[in-house]
């Protein structure tokens, strides 16, 4: 383990039903501060299990977890992380402004300084206009956007996200892979990613962690060198389908079933059931 | 910036789309009033002319009054040289209101209080639940006197006799808010639990934050069938209290007079049924400005 790591996983272990499934085996796994790192694999995998493990939100059966240097429960009850989900989970009796700023409430920020984030936050996501509608007058990408600015709302130093476009339309998907990027580089915080996507996971991450099927194990992990500032462009150079084949085969290595990529999906993107 | 435009553009039509749901209710009120008025006469006439009876049962003046008697007799003096029976009746309607809104809010209040209890422990749950709903399995009727015998005596002179009633309107409230609160707060979407959980929030903030904003479609549901029984409460609990200010009494001194007056009894159940019903747009009214869900969030 590096002293600095932002999270740190080491010999993660976590089966389900008293031993009988093992979802994820001895998982290690450094993530510096400023990474973007992303988990990928097949389904069942335990990536998003792994991804709760880091938030606290489900305990690992075997090994030690630290985030920011603590035990991942103290930096839970610290607020060190920020999540994101698949569905954007937002409260749909409050307002776009008032869903962004339900973090800052619960840590008891005054109302002025609370209406000063949330301007912050919707310029960020860039959601100008909508800070008085209600979630259900949105469309599914904009909702996703004011999930993403929830949990950016406190700054945290850690962003988890699992699957946050993975319900969106593939140009839906590429224009928020590109305003994540954005603002990525403009807070400077370290994001977590689970993704089912390789062309999203290559676009995205500086480290691509590759997951064998259940159990769950890290067949690979993948650098990736793509310049910074990453752009459209970005995904129609060589070097960009280099790392596409590459963490295919890696997927292919770690005993991804062809069979069980859902028909009618693109070729890059694997089927992905509930864990 | 055409996202923001149609932002915009959506205010106006849905107020066009509210008017025109509006005109649909008064003119559907209407219609089925119409239609409801026309079954009864038309039903009276036919068994008046055919003679044709069911059982004992005769359609006459004294069974089936006309609808325009009944309506008729509000306007007529209630008794020789005193007030019309619509002003004895909105009196009478006013005092029980008193006792059955004053019922509601104590029922709501202690079936909401019941109902989170409830949903925040199994044990509770499973201990108390079976003589929860026992308690509403024995009829009004029988526990009304109890309550006032052991109720009365302890109440203040401003609340004496009427304060009674209302904990036996407490008593049909409570119920179905107890129930509903239960289910309200323990249906919350796990990803939200979660994401509260994220937050490192106390079951508190979850209480007020998540579930209770959650559950209030629930709640509010609850509330529609709560607020109308708080009103037979109301009238049921002034028999055995012997108040004659009331609705209950009202119906009571009419029913000993149906022979010579079967109107003025009938014209009294119909102010008691608008009594009920405007409990019930009360509800619905403070529900709209309370609940703001997504359409298929609400109940």
């Amino acid at each position: 383990m590096s002293a600095d790591a932002v999270v740190s996983l080491q010999g993660v272990t976590k089966t389900f039903g008293d031993g009988a499934v093992t979802a994820l085996e001895s998982i290690d796994l450094d993530v510096r501060p400023g990474e973007f790192v992303s988990l990928i694999g097949p389904s069942g995998c335990g990536k998003s299990t792994l991804l709760r493990i880091i938030g606290d939100l489900v305990p690992p059966t075997v090994g030690e977890v630290t985030v920011n240097g603590k035990s991942a429960r103290q930096a839970r009850l610290d607020r060190e992380y920020g999540i994101v989900f698949q569905d954007a989970v937002l409260y749909d009796w409050r307002t776009v402004a008032k869903n962004i700023g339900l973090p800052l409430e619960l840590l008891d920020w005054d109302r002025a300084k609370r209406a000063r984030r949330v301007e912050e936050l919707i310029e960020l996501v860039e959601l100008q206009g909508f800070a008085e509608h209600h979630p259900w007058q949105l469309s599914g990408g904009m909702q996703q956007r004011v999930s993403i600015a929830r949990a950016l709302s406190f700054s945290p130093a850690l962003l988890l996200m699992d699957e946050p476009f993975g319900a969106l339309d593939e140009m839906t998907r590429e224009r928020l892979n590109g305003e994540l990027l954005r603002i990525w580089e403009a807070s400077g915080s370290t994001v977590v990613f689970v993704t089912h996507s390789i062309a999203e996971a290559v676009f995205l991450s500086t480290r691509v962690v590759v997951m064998s099927r259940r159990p769950g194990r890290i067949a690979a992990v993948v650098d990736v060198d793509l310049p910074q500032p990453r752009t459209a462009d970005t995904r129609e150079e060589p070097r960009f389908f280099e790392l596409v084949t590459e963490v295919r085969d890696r997927l292919r290595e770690g005993g991804l079933d062809e069979d069980r990529t859902a028909p009618g999906e693109g070729e890059l993107v694997l089927g992905e059931g509930p864990v | 910036m055409e996202v923001a435009a149609l932002a915009q553009a959506r205010p106006r039509f849905i107020d066009r789309r509210r008017a025109r749901d509006l005109g649909e209710r008064v003119g559907l009120f209407f219609a089925v009033l119409l239609a409801l008025w026309a079954a009864w006469e038309s039903s009276r006439w036919l068994a008046e002319s055919t003679g044709l009876s069911v059982g004992q049962f005769e359609a006459n003046d004294r069974t089936m009054p006309h609808i325009h008697a009944i309506v008729g007799e509000l306007f007529e003096p209630s008794r020789r040289n005193g007030p019309l029976l619509i002003d004895v009746l909105w009196d009478a309607a006013l005092f029980t209101a008193k006792e059955a809104a004053a019922g509601f809010i104590l029922g709501a209040l202690f079936g909401f209080a019941l109902g989170v209890a409830l949903a925040h422990s199994g044990l509770l749950q499973r201990g108390f639940l079976p003589y929860i709903v026992a308690s509403q399995t024995v009829p009004i009727l029988a526990v009304a006197p109890m309550v006032v015998v052991w109720v009365n005596p302890r109440l203040p002179d401003s609340l004496k006799d009427w304060g009674a009633v209302a904990v036996i309107s407490a008593y049909l409230t409570f119920f179905p808010v107890t129930i509903n609160t239960m289910r309200g707060l323990t249906s919350v979407d796990p990803r939200a639990l979660e994401l509260m959980r994220s937050y490192a929030s106390s079951s508190w903030r979850v209480l007020w934050k998540l579930r209770f904003p959650a559950a209030l479609p629930f709640i509010f549901a609850a509330l529609k069938i709560a607020a109308p029984a708080s009103v037979v409460g109301a009238i049921i609990g002034e028999l055995p209290a012997s108040i004659q200010d009331g609705l209950g009494g009202a119906i009571l001194n009419f029913n000993q007079y149906y022979i010579t007056g079967p109107t003025r009894l009938w014209a009294t159940n119909l102010i008691a049924a608008l009594l009920g019903i405007v409990f019930f747009l009360v509800v619905v009214a403070t529900e709209r400005v309370v609940v703001h869900r997504a359409p298929e969030n609400v109940a």
